[in-house]
């Protein structure tokens, strides 16, 4: 589970990123976290991944508390987490198979285990027959659940995903969004911050509007609706 | 650390050297001028002071009695120098020694000559000591206690000698030291230097490692490796040049130079190199270590 209560954010430039943030996300949710740019969506994903400290309020996630968390735990912790980003951020020098056994390498997974669980994740992302295949070789799709597959093999208990559609045509986003729903049915809470209305209406998930740094609304099966 | 872990960091160590090839043979030269000079200074100074000591050991005080004394009682006066912890080794010269001696030195093919002095030794009272320090530095403040003892008529010693010995040797040292001081603050510059690059090359790869939780050490470790391996190559090339080099320069002056020979014991390499091996490859490791492993520090931002 994961608790945000009274969460402030003031950057040292003055910018007020968060307001007053309270949010309770269950295990196994799937949110959406919608909100115009610069409404504090991507400053709420960074303080969930202990990349920046709130200036007041706490944040629980699995019964461990970040504010309490001592910088040497921080790894242990993002392991709990799996993050995929707009860009993919997947290393071009490497293939498909590379790219997501490097996510169980530098945790020091024995080589036995990389061999059995990369092949499982590339089933399951669709993508068995490409692992081979360089990044750039790859559509934005493809791209994607190379990143998911990487994301998930160390699973993760929550799912970060920082607007994954943004790069990627219709077909693709509707076939990522398909993936995450399909994660989530595993028992992965999923958390989507997305400024795309069309995927949050098809998906009729909970909902959390957010703007200028406050939380505006919190829907289950919510819907948004164009300005 | 698993071992493949092990083998991940030095696989990828090894990628960022190839990565940024240019800088890391900069590096890895500046290294090897470094350690060569070191290595030249330190076969120098270990000569020299090899030298030094030999030589030392042929710089003696001389001690002249009074006039008065008899040989036993000199030699009990030596026998009490002999007792003293500074003092090395000494040598008696009676009157008749040191009479025969100046003949041979003085009049060589006309010893008629000296046959005029059969019966009247003219260096009568000339018996001495000659004293050896283990220290030629003590050779000043011997002097002075010797000269205290009674029976004692004059001491004799070189002491410009001991203090150039001494002062080259030193001077040596000194200037060796501030080369390879400069030099050692050069290569840790070009090191960090490189690191710095090849920690911009994989920023984005350290990025996801941390957001996957990869702990500092993993992603220091190839960086560390990376430094380690070319402080190694640094030393491993001027060891290797230093071994020939120091064989044939030996074995050249000695040949070229006979006269230097009966001057100069060159040490041979066998009983210098381990040391000079040992020092030059630590030297090699340290900068690459600690180079690389406080350059990276900074992008570990957890």
């Amino acid at each position: 589970m994961i608790e945000i209560t009274n969460i402030y954010k003031t950057y040292d430039t003055g910018n007020k990123a968060l307001r007053n943030i309270n949010i309770t996300i269950e295990d196994g949710e799937f949110v959406f976290i919608v909100g115009r740019s610069g409404s504090g969506k991507s400053t709420l994903l960074k303080l969930l991944l202990k990349e920046v400290e709130p200036t007041s309020g706490k944040i629980v996630v699995n019964d461990m508390n970040l504010g309490k968390m001592p910088r040497r735990y921080v790894p242990k912790y993002r392991r709990m987490l799996g993050v995929i980003f707009q860009d993919f951020r997947l290393l071009k020098d490497r293939n498909v198979y590379e790219n997501v056994a490097f996510a169980q390498r530098v945790i020091g997974a024995s080589p036995r285990r990389i061999r059995e669980k990369v092949p499982v994740m590339l089933q399951m992302v669709g993508l068995s027959s490409k692992y081979k295949s360089y990044p750039q070789q790859l559509s934005g799709g493809e791209q994607q659940r190379v990143a998911i597959a990487r994301a998930l093999i160390n699973r993760p208990k929550v799912l970060l995903a920082d607007e994954p559609t943004g790069n990627l045509d219709h077909h693709n986003a509707i076939e990522i969004m398909k993936l995450l729903d399909e994660i989530n049915r595993m028992g992965t809470t999923v958390i989507v911050v997305t400024h795309s209305n069309e995927i949050v209406n098809l998906m009729q998930r909970r909902v959390i509007t957010m703007d200028r740094g406050c939380i505006v609304s919190d829907e289950e099966g919510g819907l948004v609706h164009e300005d | 650390m698993r071992i493949s872990s092990f083998w991940y960091c030095l696989k990828e160590g090894v990628k960022n050297i190839c990565r940024n090839i240019w800088f890391s043979l900069a590096s890895v030269a500046t290294i090897s001028a470094c350690i060569f000079l070191f290595c030249l200074f330190f076969s120098i100074v270990v000569n020299i002071q090899h030298v030094v000591k030999n030589v030392e050991g042929t710089i003696g005080i001389t001690v002249f009695f009074d006039e008065t004394l008899s040989e036993e009682q000199i030699r009990g006066i030596g026998g009490e120098i002999g007792q003293w912890q500074e003092v090395s080794n000494l040598e008696f010269t009676s009157a008749e020694e040191a009479w025969d001696s100046m003949k041979k030195d003085y009049f060589a093919g006309h010893e008629e000559l000296a046959e005029g002095f059969a019966d009247d030794n003219p260096l009568a009272g000339s018996a001495s000591y000659q004293v050896f320090l283990h220290d030629i530095d003590m050779q000043e403040q011997v002097a002075a206690s010797l000269k205290q003892l009674a029976g004692v008529r004059e001491v004799h010693y070189s002491n410009s000698a001991a203090a150039g010995l001494s002062s080259f040797n030193a001077v040596i040292g000194i200037l060796s030291l501030v080369i390879i001081g400069v030099l050692l603050a050069v290569s840790v510059f070009l090191i960090s230097n490189t690191i710095n690059v090849a920690a911009s090359f994989r920023k984005n790869e350290n990025e996801i490692m941390r957001y996957i939780g990869a702990t500092n050490y993993m992603i220091r470790a190839p960086f560390v490796v990376e430094g380690i391996v070319m402080g190694l190559m640094g030393a491993a090339v001027p060891l290797a040049a230093m071994y020939f080099l120091y064989l044939r320069s030996v074995s050249y002056l000695t040949a070229r130079f006979q006269i230097l020979s009966r001057i100069f014991q060159f040490l041979p390499l066998s009983q210098i190199f381990p040391y000079m091996a040992a020092v030059g490859g630590l030297l090699g490791l340290g900068i690459g270590f600690f180079a690389s492993f406080f350059t990276i520090r900074k992008h570990l931002k957890v």
